[in-house]
């Protein structure tokens, strides 16, 4: 792992109040009426409504911290000596590639599963798959859906905020906000099996949300989500933040880790590969440049034959092309088309890029993020 | 406890919603009860009447041993009427015609081959259209044919030779027929299937409430309570709650509905509680042993049915297998549906509550057994 200085933990301080989530702003035309309203006219109607501060004390520590977290499934080595600590109004972003052990590595961090080793605290309590105070501080939205079809979004949403131990009154107040913000007041009573899959997504989002957690965890939230709805989920994000919440956020989007996350871990077979803000991940590519050539032929061999080049840093096939680091690509591009071409690649297109997290990603694991 | 009642009240919710849970444990076993009890009724009260023939080519002392001994008990008793044929052809054709449901043959030489031990045949000519009457000859049959037997075994032990027809008359039967008779009219037709009915489906009907752990683990909803700041133990309570609920609440349904719908008479109301009671949690302990076996909802769903099915069939809930006596008598007293409908019987026959106690106490070993079994492996239901 590549150490980097931490960034003070100082961006937003858990306030004292209420966490207000931003409201959906791309809807499903089903309904449109009932929540095209703009995030701020949500966030007075909400204000409005029930004050209440984050459960549990407030810390000044990190919200989240786990040591050494390590996790293994018969012969996957799934996470391997993961640690990573999460302040106060700070987006976290895990990224890497399917399989890399996000999904894991959350699992530990929200107490679903026991680590082999290693130790989770959470809001300063220590966490283990028995605790149940310091869960109460975590609000967790699982990567796949999970809702109950034939239940309402309303009484899906009270039984998780009777759960998380609300008292009926107060459940009720606050489903009806977060039904609100999630934009789902409308069709509160509708069976979930009728809601279109973004709303779904929705709801899946809004249950983690019920008992304003000083950290929410979500598990690659936009996957197979449309675009406007993704927007939605991002801007909540990010407002979610902006109100002190700390999260934790994984995905294999670059573009979602860069826009989102204050801070962020690249992991990749289990381990995090390096840590940081974006410029301080970049920067550890140093002057190198991104070459992606696009074409056709023998692939493997061409990334092959320029990895054996001396001023190509790493080389991995993509989709249509071969991805590359290089030292400086003016200089060396002439040579890189030339071996590219002998090695059986009808070069078609060629794109040299400033670093980005993805080459980060391809200059710390030598493959690229996405296969 | 608390979380308990939100998971148990969630649960209920979810399967008042499923129609398919309602009609299993309300309406398919009031139909059929009241299906069985229509069609079984005249048998099992004795008001109908089989007519069965008989050919005697014989006319020997086996003869009339099977005459005096197996079917005048159940001639006096009015379940059978015997209608005697001359010959084999008039016996076949008065079974033909429906005058007779079946037909006993004595062939000639029935009382010389049993007097020297060698096989012979006694056979029933049965009508097509009257399965029920052909079943009851040949029960008839097979059990004077089982009592040959035991004599030809029990005097080849001695080393006699020949055996006197008298003397197999006089041996009694290990399967008596005029206990069979007697037995079937202490519990009639009407609450003999509302009762079978019910704690038949009561196995169906308490499956939703365990297995239902298989089904939220499927869909993600487990993992979403576990993370919650809940005990995991408070989420198995609550679906064991549930399990008992539509238990208690599909038997109490079903019992009152039979009474007034079937009249069926369940007898003293303390001790229909109290079986009601033990059954319930027997039921959800079974299943619930059974879904902590299964890694799938659809393993649960497919195994609890047949463990569903078969305790109910050997317990005796569609055909009174106690009655059938032997092995069969035997292993039915290894289900919990089996004692609950003795314990009925008891009750019927106007007992107080204390004539309950044996049954329930029965039905709740098998509850604690299989539950100590469940409880061990509880901790593989609710791992995520
Ligand atoms: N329950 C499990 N049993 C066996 N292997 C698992 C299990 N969960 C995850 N894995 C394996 O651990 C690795 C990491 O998986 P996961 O954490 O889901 O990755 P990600 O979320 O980054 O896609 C993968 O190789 C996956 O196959
Ligand atoms: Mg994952």
């Amino acid at each position: 792992m590549v150490a980097l200085p931490l960034r003070p933990a100082t961006t937003a301080q858990a306030s004292s109040e209420n966490y207000v989530p931003c409201a959906w702003r791309s809807p499903d035309e089903a309904d449109m009426s009932a929540w095209e309203v703009s995030p701020m006219a949500a966030l007075r109607t909400v204000d409005a409504g029930v004050k209440g501060a984050p459960v549990g004390p407030l810390v000044h520590g990190p919200v989240l911290e786990c040591r050494e977290l390590h996790k293994r499934f018969g012969d996957v080595e799934a996470v391997h000596g993961v640690s990573l600590q999460i302040a106060a109004g700070e987006t976290y972003g895990l990224l890497g590639p399917n399989g890399a052990g996000k999904t894991t590595t959350i699992s530990m961090a929200c107490g679903l599963l026991e680590a082999d080793r290693g130790e989770v605290i959470v809001a300063g309590r220590p966490l283990t798959t028995r605790s149940v105070a310091a869960k109460a501080a975590i609000g967790y939205v699982p990567q796949e859906l999970a809702i109950y079809p034939d239940l309402s979004a309303r009484e899906n949403l009270r039984f998780f905020a009777r759960l998380y131990g609300l008292s009926a009154a107060a459940a009720n107040a606050r489903v009806e906000e977060v039904l609100a913000v999630i934009g789902l007041a409308e069709r509160a009573r509708e069976p979930t099996k009728n809601f279109s899959g973004g709303m779904q997504r929705r709801l899946n989002i809004g249950i983690g949300l019920l008992h304003r957690p000083q950290l929410l965890i979500l598990d690659e939230p936009t996957v197979g989500v449309d675009p406007q709805s993704r927007n939605a989920i991002l801007e909540s994000v990010e407002a979610l933040s902006a109100e002190g919440m700390a999260v934790l956020y994984t995905t294999h989007y670059m573009e979602e880790a860069e826009r989102l996350c204050d801070r962020i871990g690249i992991v990749d077979l289990g381990e995090l590969k390096a840590e940081g803000t974006r410029a301080e991940l970049v920067a550890l590519v140093g002057e190198h440049d991104r070459v992606t050539l696009e074409g056709t032929g023998d692939l493997e061999a061409a990334a092959r034959a320029c990895k054996s080049l001396s001023s190509v840093r790493a080389a991995s096939v993509q989709d249509g092309g071969v991805q590359l680091i290089v030292d400086s690509a003016r200089s060396v591009l002439p040579e890189l088309l030339r071996t590219a071409t002998d090695a059986g690649l009808a070069v078609s297109a060629v794109e040299v890029d400033e670093p980005d997290l993805e080459t980060v990603f391809l200059h710390l694991t030598g493959k690229a993020l996405r296969d | 406890m608390h979380t308990a009642l939100v998971i148990a009240g969630k649960d209920l919710r979810q399967r008042l919603r499923d129609r398919s849970a309602l009609l299993m444990a309300i309406v398919v076993p009031l139909v059929l009860a009241s299906i069985f009890g229509l069609i079984f009724h005249n048998a099992i009260s004795g008001r109908l009447t089989f007519k069965l023939g008989l050919v005697d080519q014989d006319r020997g002392p086996a003869a009339q041993a099977f005459v005096a001994e197996a079917l005048a008990p159940l001639q006096r008793s009015g379940l059978i009427a015997v209608r005697r044929e001359p010959t084999l052809g008039a016996a076949r054709s008065a079974t033909e015609q429906g005058k007779v449901s079946a037909t006993f043959v004595l062939p000639a030489g029935l009382s010389a081959a049993i007097g020297h031990g060698r096989p012979s045949t006694l056979r029933v000519l049965g009508s097509v259209d009257a399965t029920i009457g052909t079943q009851v000859a040949q029960s008839i049959a097979q059990s004077y044919a089982e009592r040959i037997d035991t004599v030809r075994i029990a005097s080849a032990a001695t080393g006699a030779t020949a055996i006197g027809a008298a003397q197999v008359a006089a041996t009694p039967s290990p399967v008596s027929i005029a206990d069979n008779s007697t037995k079937s009219r202490q519990l009639d037709a009407g609450t003999f299937y509302a009762a079978g009915m019910a704690v038949f489906f009561l196995f169906f009907t308490v499956q939703f409430g365990i297995s239902s752990i298989l089904e939220e683990r499927r869909d993600g909803t487990l993992a979403r309570m576990l993370v919650a700041p809940v005990h995991a133990s408070a989420i198995l309570v609550g679906k064991l709650l549930t399990s008992l609920v539509l238990g208690f609440a599909s038997m109490g349904v079903l019992a009152i509905a039979t009474h007034f719908l079937l009249s069926a008479h369940w007898g003293n109301v303390l001790g229909v509680a109290a079986l009601i009671a033990a059954g319930v949690l027997a039921a959800t302990c079974v299943m619930a042993l059974v879904a902590t076996l299964a890694r799938t909802p659809e393993q649960a769903q497919s195994s609890q049915a047949m463990v569903a099915l078969v305790l109910g069939m050997l317990g005796g809930t569609f055909f009174p297998v106690a009655q059938a006596g032997g092995l069969l008598a035997t292993l039915s007293l290894a289900t919990p549906q089996a004692w609950f409908l003795r314990g009925i019987e008891d009750l019927t026959g106007g007992a107080g509550p204390g004539a309950v106690l044996g049954p329930v106490a029965a039905i709740l070993a098998f509850a604690a057994l299989t539950g100590a079994l469940a409880f061990m492996r509880a901790g593989r239901l609710i791992a995520p």
